[in-house]
């Protein structure tokens, strides 16, 4: 099937669905790729790189979306492209089905088969590869610190310098979802101090671990929305988070807020007062300007100075950040094809029957499928259907056995261990210790023992079983007890018949695998 | 010498014998690791000979029996060819197993070893050596019988009798009954009547158990015969209450075991399945041969010898896949000469090595070593695999079962599953081969009627020899 990838037409934008090394892997899957010419601009990709990269260059949409059996695309598709395309074609992008009805209809109208990837179930981990909300919020993370860099007059790390002392810059981040927590570690890594907040108690760890400090709103109520997003909090909550956010804003340099709660406007967390309060000089990134901004003052798209405190209200993060934005976003589509194609025939199949496709599939040839319904396990869940890869190498000692089977081992060897515990006499079990550590012993020890060294194992083991020439050689003559009637004839003859034909494995086999690893060489 | 100073010196026995297999890690520390083994086998046998339970009157029988078992072991160390290594390997597999009966039966008949033992103890004793010789005879005798097929002077064919798997049981249940028997008997010569019974059923049960195995599956009979001897050895240990003999036993035994689950893992079969000997079906039977509509699709392109250099000319990329084949025409050495021609003209030249490549673990590995070809550039299959698709040629020397796309293309194969080195990914692959058969699974290898696969019919030796020839032209 053929891929095509077209220009983004929304203003200001500049990401591209693809990337020229993504294409390279789609093509490996089978299928062919096809490139709008120019589409990859805005990112620094050229249309030669796609072109040696393997894919086709298309002048103009038109043709593009004409020749397509699937289009990549990153941004809503407006009206005019919903007109360019065929009937049937399956388009893969951001669409927002609960924004975009009427789009919906449209799609539908095209019997199309939409996959909304931002309609991924993010709950489940195998989703993880293809999630773009995820890949893209890090990325707008990461520049709404460097635009609030780009605009505050100060270093971000203190120093202490000939010219004098610097104190660092303090960062009040508010909301540590994806977005949030790429800034948190951003700014850290810039030298500042960070504080975050989110309603969501049990992200503290996660602030912690990236270098910011929690900031704890004094109220108990939990905040968690289900499948990773807030709610609308209570009143009293409400109130006090305003005074927590009122008392930050007073201490901080830089606010850099992120909170977004699905499908409503954006909540307003910082008040006029708020940004009067501030220092002179001091910046705030809104990164929920599109839809309405956390800020009172906030003008969506434009950088404003309120107050003497700037305000940068980009809703164009990610197109400031094409080329990284581009790369990992084309990474998730490609994830999402490998999914879809796991033949890798280049024929893709929409199996409704996986909990990601579902989830993502909002209109299946022409029929509106979303809202998919709830998924069985909304928490945490451990990896599902991950084929489990066969040990690839012989140096760890295998994955783990299924837990049954490891269940039914314990409990043999338990028993069996019961058995010998319950009958058998102290010396013996002195002596079965020691055989049942040398057994581990043993298995730790030749599991590492390289493939190409097997023979001479096999050989080096062969003549340390001579071992048993002791057993004999204690056997030919030892200190006599008088008054026993022994057969010392018997006993010798076989008793020296041990010792000679161990002889031959003890020098044999020595001799042999020595013979044999001088011959090993570089 | 005292007892303590002789457990001392055991330990220390202990501790280089565990150095020793570790040291087989990478082929840099092996020669130290062996050189471990034998310090270790030294101070272990001087702390016996020159310990409490040896006097004066042994040291004649001693020297003699060590001069004389020595003197073999070294010649035969000294003479055996890297292609039979297998067969040495397991004939002293035999040898292990034997002097395991050995001691077993002396031990039986001393009473000095039963001297002052309760009745459980004594009841424990008994069982010790019963099992220890039951070990040491199927060692024994399978090993014998291995070396047979090894050697060829037994076909390699799996002999299946009918109602095998009722044999064994059957013979099981008398090896139990008699060791009920043998338990309970009032004298040693009664005892001695049930313990050889017992022994004469578990020779034939390891002649038995070998015999019903095919050749191809040699490297897990090989490794696990090799289990065997250590288990022999840690049964002797308990029945001596000897900690150096448990130790070494359960490391030998604990590394065979090892050893036969990576061949059987390295064929996509069960230890069971092996064992239960045959291949294929449950019946028993060979695997079907192909019902007419199972007959690959496509055309066999052969080539000559002088081809086959043009092409490895043109190559920058080639990977060599031996296979038990090139063990038999004694062809590494060619190869080799092969290797370091190409080498010389830049090509980058890789070994591929499937694990049951050859009749033991390791087989190839050691051939190639001896044809002094790099240990560095022969490389696993997992390490390889994954780089078929950008190798110009791939030689295939004398393998068949272990290059079958089949075991991943066609469900319905009886390799199917099986890991296989990816040989049809190359740009070209060439097969040498004496002749159309199909290889021990006895099933038709798709690979032949690739388009991009080209076969070179003939002795592996004078084919390859041939190819040089043309190459040095």
């Amino acid at each position: 099937m053929r891929i095509g990838i077209p220009a983004e037409t929304y203003a200001g934008e500049k990401r591209v669905a693809t990337v020229p090394e993504i294409a390279e892997k789609l093509i490996k899957l089978g299928f062919s790729v096809a490139v709008e010419s120019g589409a990859g601009d805005g990112a620094n990709f050229s249309d030669d790189a796609y072109r040696t990269a393997g894919a086709q260059i298309v002048e103009g949409a038109a043709r593009l979306w004409a020749q397509s059996d699937i289009v990549f695309k990153v941004t809503v598709p407006t009206r005019a492209e919903v007109e360019l395309m065929p009937d049937g074609i399956t388009l893969i992008g951001f669409i927002w089905p609960a924004q975009n009805t009427e789009l919906m209809q449209q799609l539908a109208g095209k019997r199309a088969t939409v996959l909304a990837i931002d309609a991924l179930p993010r709950q489940l981990s195998r989703a993880q590869k293809m999630d773009a909300l995820t890949s893209q919020a890090g990325v707008a993370g990461y520049r709404a610190v460097i635009e609030a860099a780009n605009v505050f007059g100060r270093f971000f790390n203190g120093q202490i310098t000939a010219a004098g002392k610097v104190p660092p810059a303090k960062v009040f981040i508010a909301g540590a979802g994806v977005a949030g927590l790429a800034a948190i570690g951003t700014a850290a890594g810039l030298g500042a101090i960070v504080r975050a907040n989110d309603t969501r108690a049990e992200v503290a760890d996660q602030v912690k671990s990236l270098g910011g400090d929690f900031v704890k709103v004094e109220y108990e109520e939990e905040g968690g929305g289900g499948g990773g997003y807030a709610k609308v909090m209570s009143e009293g909550f409400q109130l006090a988070q305003r005074e927590m956010y009122a008392r930050q804003a007073r201490e901080v340099d830089i606010i850099i807020t992120t909170a977004l709660i699905p499908g409503r406007p954006a909540p307003r967390l910082i008040t006029a007062e708020m940004v009067q309060s501030m220092r002179p000089g001091s910046v705030i990134v809104d990164m929920a300007a599109e839809r309405g901004g956390n800020c009172e003052l906030t003008e969506p798209g434009q950088v404003v100075v309120k107050h003497g405190v700037t305000i940068v209200g980009y809703t164009d993060l990610n197109s400031r950040l094409a080329r990284q934005s581009s790369t990992l976003y084309a990474t998730n589509l490609f994830r999402l094809t490998e999914e879809l194609c796991k033949t890798k025939d280049g024929v893709i199949h929409v199996n409704m029957e996986d909990d990601a496709i579902r989830g993502l599939t909002v209109i299946k040839d022409g029929e509106i499928t979303w809202p998919a319904p709830a998924l069985k396990l909304p928490a945490a869940k451990p990896a599902i259907a991950k084929p489990v890869a066969a040990p690839a190498s012989h140096g760890g000692g295998g994955a783990p056995a299924p837990a049954g089977k490891t269940a039914i081992l314990f409990g043999a060897a338990a028993l069996l261990f019961l058995l010998i515990g319950a009958f058998a006499p102290a010396a013996f079990l002195g002596h079965f210790t020691v055989f049942v550590l040398a057994c581990f012993v043993g298995y730790m020890v030749v599991w590492n023992v390289t493939p190409a060294l097997h023979t001479p194992l096999m050989s080096v083991t062969n003549a340390i079983s001579s071992i048993i020439a002791i057993g004999a050689l204690v056997q030919i003559a030892p200190p006599l007890v008088t008054g026993l009637d022994r057969p010392d004839g018997w006993i010798l003859a076989l008793a020296v018949g041990g010792v000679a034909l161990t002889a031959v494995n003890m020098f044999g086999g020595f001799a042999v695998t020595r013979r044999m690893l001088a011959m090993f060489r570089k | 010498m005292s007892a303590s100073l002789a457990t001392v010196s055991y330990i220390g026995a202990i501790i280089l014998f565990i150095l020793s297999l570790g040291g087989l890690s990478n082929p840099e520390s092996s020669r130290r690791g062996n050189l471990y083994g034998m310090i270790g086998m030294t101070i272990a046998v001087l702390a016996t000979v020159f310990g409490p339970r040896v006097t004066a009157a042994a040291l004649p029988w001693i020297v003699v029996a060590m001069v004389a078992g020595g003197s073999v072991g070294l010649y035969a160390a000294r003479r055996v060819q890297m292609t039979q290594m297998p067969e040495l390997v397991a004939l002293m597999h035999s040898l292990v197993g034997l002097a395991a009966m050995l001691v077993g039966f002396a031990n039986y008949i001393d009473p000095m070893a039963a001297l002052n033992l309760s009745a459980a103890e004594k009841a424990i004793h008994e069982i010790e050596i019963y099992v220890g010789i039951l070990i040491g005879a199927v060692t024994f005798a399978g090993s014998l019988i291995a070396f047979g097929k090894l050697s060829a002077k037994i076909g390699g064919k799996p002999l299946l009798l009918p109602g095998r798997h009722l044999m064994n049981l059957a013979g099981l249940l008398v090896v139990i009954a008699f060791g009920w028997q043998f338990m309970h008997a009032e004298s040693v010569s009664a005892g001695m009547i049930a313990l050889s019974v017992m022994t004469v059923i578990a020779l034939l049960f390891g002649v038995h158990m070998v015999m019903a195995i095919g050749g191809a599956d040699m490297p897990v009979v090989v490794s696990m015969l090799n289990s065997y001897s250590g288990w022999a050895a840690a049964a002797t240990g308990f029945m001596l209450n000897n900690d150096l003999l448990i130790v070494v036993g359960a490391l030998v035994g604990s590394s065979g075991a090892i050893l036969s689950y990576i061949m059987c893992r390295a064929m996509n079969r069960n230890f069971i399945s092996v064992i239960a000997g045959g291949f294929g079906t449950g019946a028993g039977k060979p695997a079907k041969k192909a019902d007419g509509d199972a007959v690959p699709a496509g055309e066999v392109v052969p080539v000559s010898a002088i081809e086959t250099a043009e092409l490895l000319k043109d190559a920058k990329s080639v990977i060599i896949v031996p296979g038990y084949g090139m063990a038999v025409a004694q062809a590494q050495h060619t190869v080799n000469e092969i290797t370091k021609l190409l080498r010389e003209r830049g090509v980058n030249v890789r070994f591929g090595i499937h694990p049951v490549a050859g009749r033991m673990p390791g087989h190839m590995n050691v051939l190639l070593a001896e044809a002094r070809v790099p240990y560095d550039i022969v490389m696993e299959m997992d390490e390889l695999n994954a780089d078929f698709p950008d190798t110009d040629v791939c030689m295939v020397i004398g393998a068949n079962d272990i290059v079958n796309p089949a075991a991943q293309e066609d469900p319905d194969s009886p390799i199917a599953g099986m890991p296989v080195l990816e040989v049809w990914r190359a740009k070209t692959s060439i097969v040498m081969k004496r002749s159309m058969a199909t290889g021990y699974a006895g099933v038709d290898n798709p690979l032949f009627y690739k388009e991009n696969n080209r076969m070179l019919f003939g002795d592996a030796k004078k084919m390859l020899e041939e190819v040089l020839a043309a190459l040095k032209a």
